[in-house]
């Protein structure tokens, strides 16, 4: 029988896989899509939770996870795209910008 | 090991192994293509669990539209993999990098270890009611108890589709601009060459 906590267990591994892809990944396409895992797993972690409560408010929070990620998908590329024209290079080091 | 069993163990090994691909690979599409594996096994999981509307949505809103939007920039911008990245950090930022994440998975893992919540280990997941998940108990949520949170997303794709415009727009405005400089002094010189 499948239990809840292994489906938290998948969603923890995801988030992880995730996080390690931020910290590593040098290219901010690849880092935007490690973000959109974290969300997912996030989003995988809710709907187990809801399950094991038997509730429905679960999904609607997902729903509106879902709304926020195409929302952060379509700023954030748009910076993407902004940066790129100026900087020419989509390695996530040289866009430092805001540092100083 | 009934068919449930299977099923997520297919599943999650599918979800896994997608995101992991999709952090190790060089180029941008095969990443997008990866996690599109990824997303699906994981639309499978939410089935299972019983949200099957939001099974549905990730595959539509996430695999089908959000993705393609990250391809399309990508072939917007003709990356294929082959442009130089540059020297990776020192190694003491990698080793505080794997280190950071290492600690933040194990703390998460230890939460769930640790069963914060217990009664659903008990659990399986069957024994869910058939309407559970479904559009019509998702949409009455959503347009009843949580109209407002619902109508505030609403505002936020706004905001989002305008803030999208405005900073990818203006790019090509100064873009232009500068190439009309460019036109004028080449004609300046021009003249100057004919004077």
């Amino acid at each position: 029988m499948v239990t809840i906590p292994a489906f938290l267990i998948v969603a923890v591994v995801l988030f992880g896989i995730g996080t390690v892809g931020v910290m590593i990944s040098r290219n901010i396409i690849i880092l935007f899509m490690c973000v959109e895992l974290m969300l997912n797993a996030a989003n995988l972690a809710l709907i187990a939770f809801s399950r094991a409560l038997n509730v429905v408010d679960g999904h609607v929070i997902v729903f509106l996870v879902l709304t926020v990620a195409a929302a952060e998908a379509a700023v954030g590329l748009a910076m993407v795209i902004t940066i790129y024209r100026n900087r020419e290079t989509m390695n996530i080091d040289r866009f430092s910008i805001l540092k100083w | 090991m009934n068919l449930d069993t299977i099923i997520f163990a297919i599943s999650a090994v599918v979800a896994v192994f997608g995101a992991v691909m999709m952090i190790g690979q060089r180029n941008p599409v095969a990443s997008v293509l990866y996690l599109i594996v990824s997303l699906v096994a994981q639309a499978v999981l939410y089935i299972q669990l019983g949200a099957l509307f939001l099974g549905a949505v990730l595959i539509i809103v996430y695999a089908g539209a959000i993705m393609v939007l990250f391809l399309f920039v990508i072939m917007l911008l003709n990356l294929r993999g082959r442009e130089d990245l540059g020297a990776g950090s020192p190694p003491v930022s990698k080793v505080t990098k794997f280190v950071v994440a290492g600690l933040f998975v194990l703390e998460l893992g230890f939460v769930v270890w640790s069963g914060v919540f217990p009664e659903a280990g008990s659990t399986g997941i069957q024994s869910a009611a058939s309407e559970f998940g479904s559009v019509e108990v998702v949409a009455e949520l959503i347009f009843m108890k949580y109209l407002y949170p619902f109508e505030l997303a609403s505002v936020l794709l706004l905001a989002a589709i305008v803030g999208a415009v405005v900073m990818a727009g203006r790019a090509a405005v100064t873009e232009t601009d500068e190439s009309d400089d460019d036109d004028a002094v080449k004609e300046q010189t021009v003249d100057e060459v004919h004077g």
